[in-house]
């Protein structure tokens, strides 16, 4: 099972997901995120993978497919909470070349600058 | 004393979490680190799904057999198909190589499981199929000192 939320803040999508990450559930995700991306007109994306505990191949795909898609917009992909099995895969990948890795949420909400306190 | 399990499935995707998850259970008596067994899962995963998508082009009639052996703190696993076979091994080993880029397909699969296992063999032909064999030891890790 793989459950997603999505919560947008100004320009940067936030996309949640928990459970495992394979070919079953990566066309859901696919359609949910470009879903998301074109309702709430989204710049930047945000992955927080930290209640993921497995993801493959088919993972990688689709976030590299809405890499492409946010890039060509001029946007950028951050990808927060890896576990170790899924940082390999990305090392592997090359995919650290051409995102951005945070700790956490709030860390990649402060560098695009769409954290709470931006206005004060 | 060799251990040694079998199950088939249809090339369905919502069987890939039952098939990993089977290999992982199968594996567990040898105590592996959670690091290794998340490892033993993924290249389960790939070769499975790699069954589905490209040797079966998703049709669920086609079947998915995995078997696998435990011997001396190590696992052995077949994962066959009756598909549609590999035209080019060397090539599609190749990191980022696939063949279904309109599937948003990242090339990663045979990469991963050469990484994630200590040794890979494929097998195929473009009239019976594909077989995809890896090692890995769980048990038992022999220290290298210098
Ligand atoms: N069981 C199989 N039957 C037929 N062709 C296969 C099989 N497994 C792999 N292939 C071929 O080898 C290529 C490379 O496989 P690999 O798993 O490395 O990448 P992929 O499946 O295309 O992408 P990814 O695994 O990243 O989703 C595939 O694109 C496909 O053409
Ligand atoms: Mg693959």
């Amino acid at each position: 099972m793989v459950t997603m939320k999505a919560e947008a803040q100004g320009k940067v999508l936030i996309i949640r997901l928990t459970g495992e990450l394979d070919h079953y559930y990566s066309e859901q995700v696919k359609e949910f995120t470009e879903q998301q991306i074109d309702a709430n007109q989204s710049q930047h994306l945000i992955w927080n993978l930290s209640g993921l505990p497995f993801m493959d191949s088919s993972g990688l795909g689709v976030i590299l497919g809405r890499y492409r898609q946010v890039n060509e917009m001029g946007g950028s992909v951050t990808v927060c909470g890896l576990n170790t099995q899924v940082k390999r895969l990305f090392q592997l990948s090359g995919l650290f070349k051409i995102m951005y890795v945070d700790q956490t949420e709030q860390e990649a909400l402060d560098r695009l600058g769409e954290s709470s306190c931006k206005t004060l | 004393m060799q251990n040694a399990m079998n199950v088939s499935f249809n090339a369905l995707g919502e069987n890939e979490a039952f098939s990993r998850v089977a290999v992982a259970s199968f594996a567990a008596k040898l105590n592996p680190t959670v690091d290794d067994l998340a490892e033993l899962k993924t290249a389960v995963s790939e070769a499975v799904t790699n069954a589905i998508i490209h040797g079966y082009d998703s049709n669920p009639a086609g079947i998915v057999y995995i078997s696998a052996t435990i011997e001396d703190g190590e696992i052995d696993v077949v994962v066959r198909d009756e598909g549609q076979g590999i035209g080019n091994i060397e090539q599609a080993k190749e990191p980022l190589f696939t063949t279904r880029p309109e599937m948003e397909r990242a090339g990663m699969g045979f990469t991963i499981m050469e990484h994630f296992t200590d040794r890979l063999e494929i097998e195929s032909s473009t009239s019976s199929g594909t077989v995809v064999r890896f090692k890995k030891r769980l048990a038992g890790k022999r220290v290298n000192c210098v």
